[in-house]
């Protein structure tokens, strides 16, 4: 599947819930199910930090993709991080700079990623885009 | 006595607001408080009417606006009973007023070597100012810790006392931990050792009555703000000896008498921190603010926001897991808490989805943050216009968010 089809692939599943409580609370079962970083990955070099909560990301590049995984310590923050692995990890360099993520917009939850809420996700997602530029000059 | 709470809310048409189909509940008051209709008339009438830049015209606008503007003074003047209007300074806030005092007085009168004690409960503006001339200066922050349960001892203030001493920094009320600090006290402390000290008012302005000759405060810093009124105006009262030997803080207009490439003189007080052309609506429409205060009456506020945080706190007592930070038995209407297992940011995120506007994180003051070893918590915060209703349907939120944890 392509980043595109994830994306639309994960707005499909959240158009179930019409109550907000529902998205988040779907939000919050899939941060819950999110595998814990290794704790020597959460680290201060991993962090992005937030005024209001943290987000540890790990990138690693591996036959030409880039293994992305993270975490945070707030469980909403957390879902909205499993949802953007899902959709990021396992990439070349090359699909995540050509794809713009918008998702996160679709869902209406645009408002985790405003500069205001400094809750380290938009910090993480801009992050997520450095890799994927370092990597490309790497491999190119 | 009480008041007419139906009225009152009436005032802010914006508490009928509805937030993602359910009634506002506005518990973010610490953070800013809501604008009544007086406030924002007062504006209207101000530009519809009489607008004209303040003392400098000879025209019937600028008379009026002068007039208007000065009016306030006056009125701040007595409302923290200031021995003189030239006393009342006016500011963008208390951020400003801070900053104005750590550059200004710490120009004139801090040296190498010179220590200046804060507290640890002070908000980033009563905190950071005071780093920054102090790096100028040479000289050096000492932290006054505070206790488990929010209060601050004055033996641990006697004992950080050295003759280096120049400077005590402490907020009237703080706004995490609601702690009324004993500032008279404190102020009697330092000035046995002619140590001068500035209070952090913006917390205290709306709650608390303020009488600085009482207190014998040196510089005393609040908002607008933060009590009903406009953004971008606030206060630092100072006493006259202090800011005469002070230097001005900013070069411009208004503070000078006379300007040549040979040299320039200053404008007396106020007017020497008064440099440029001010908010002269936002100081004008806080005259209303002050007005709907002292109409209602402070005590009577401050009695009804008791009542709400006596309440409040006894029934979030009863949440298992749930920690209060800051039980000072002398308490302004701020609460903030964490509960076990629940990150702060999703309790608001999931609260604020139910219509209800309360603060999260590290709530600019990271130092009490780490005195407690978290990463931040959630602050509830009444005003005027809260009502025990509001608590209840707050409860209810909050009991149906923990179960999705």
């Amino acid at each position: 599947m392509t980043i595109e089809q994830v994306q639309q692939e994960i707005v499909d599943e959240f158009s179930m819930f019409e109550d907000w409580m529902d998205k988040y609370a779907y939000l919050i079962e899939l941060g819950n199910a999110l595998k814990p970083l290794d704790p020597k990955d959460k680290n201060d070099q991993n962090l992005i930090k937030g005024c209001q909560s943290r987000v540890w990301l790990v990138a690693e590049m591996q036959d030409g993709t880039i293994d992305f995984r993270g975490e945070s310590d707030a469980v909403i923050v957390k879902g909205l991080v499993a949802l953007l692995l899902r959709v990021v990890s396992g990439r070349t360099p090359k699909e995540l700079i050509e794809n713009e993520l918008h998702f996160i917009d679709d869902l209406g939850l645009k408002q985790h990623l405003s500069p205001t809420r400094s809750n380290g996700l938009l910090a993480m997602v801009k992050q997520i885009r450095l890799y994927a530029v370092a990597y490309s000059k790497i491999e190119g | 006595m009480s008041y007419d709470i139906e009225k009152i809310r009436s005032y802010f048409p914006i508490l009928k607001k509805e937030i993602y189909n359910k009634p506002l509940i506005y518990f973010d008051s610490a953070a800013s408080a809501q604008k009544p209709i007086q406030v924002l008339m007062k504006e209207e009438e101000l530009h519809n009417e009489y607008y004209g830049n303040i003392h400098r015209g000879a025209h019937f606008m600028a008379d009026r606006a002068t007039e208007a503007y000065e009016a306030v003074r006056d009125k701040l003047m007595t409302f923290i009973n200031a021995g003189s209007r030239n006393e009342i300074i006016f500011t963008k806030g208390t951020t400003e007023s801070i900053n104005l005092v750590a550059t200004s007085f710490g120009e004139q009168f801090f040296r190498e070597g010179d220590e200046i004690i804060v507290s640890e409960m002070e908000h980033h503006s009563n905190i950071v100012p005071w780093q920054l001339v102090a790096k100028r200066k040479g000289a050096k922050i000492v932290k006054w810790p505070f206790n488990d349960d929010g209060t601050l001892s004055l033996e641990k203030l006697q004992e950080l006392f050295t003759d280096k001493t120049k400077f005590v920094a402490v907020a009237h009320v703080s706004n995490v931990l609601g702690t009324i600090n004993p500032v008279k006290e404190i102020i009697e402390l330092a000035h046995r050792q002619n140590i001068p000290v500035l209070i952090d008012g913006a917390q205290a302005a709306p709650h608390v009555p303020i009488d600085v000759q009482k207190l014998d405060a040196d510089f005393y810093a609040f908002s607008a703000h933060k009590m009903y009124g406009p953004n971008g105006v606030g206060v630092l009262y100072g006493k006259e000896k202090w800011l005469k030997e002070m230097p001005p803080y900013q070069g411009g207009g208004e503070m000078i008498a006379e300007v040549s490439f040979d040299g320039t003189t200053f404008n007396e007080l106020p007017f020497k921190f008064e440099a440029g052309t001010p908010n002269i609506n936002g100081a004008i429409s806080f005259g209303a603010a002050l007005d709907l205060i002292n109409e209602t009456g402070l005590k009577n506020i401050a009695d009804r926001e008791h009542e709400l945080l006596v309440y409040a706190t006894s029934k979030l007592k009863q949440i298992e897991g749930l920690k209060i930070y800051g039980e000072a038995p002398d308490k302004s209407a701020v609460i903030a808490f964490n509960i076990h297992g629940v990150h702060a940011y999703d309790l608001a995120m999931l609260l604020d989805k139910m219509g209800i506007a309360l603060r999260s994180g590290h709530l600019c003051a990271d130092t009490v943050m780490t005195h407690f070893d978290i990463q931040g918590c959630v602050r509830i915060s009444f005003g005027m216009y809260n009502t025990l209703a509001e608590i209840d349907t707050f409860l209810q939120a909050l009991n149906k968010v923990r179960m999705m944890f």
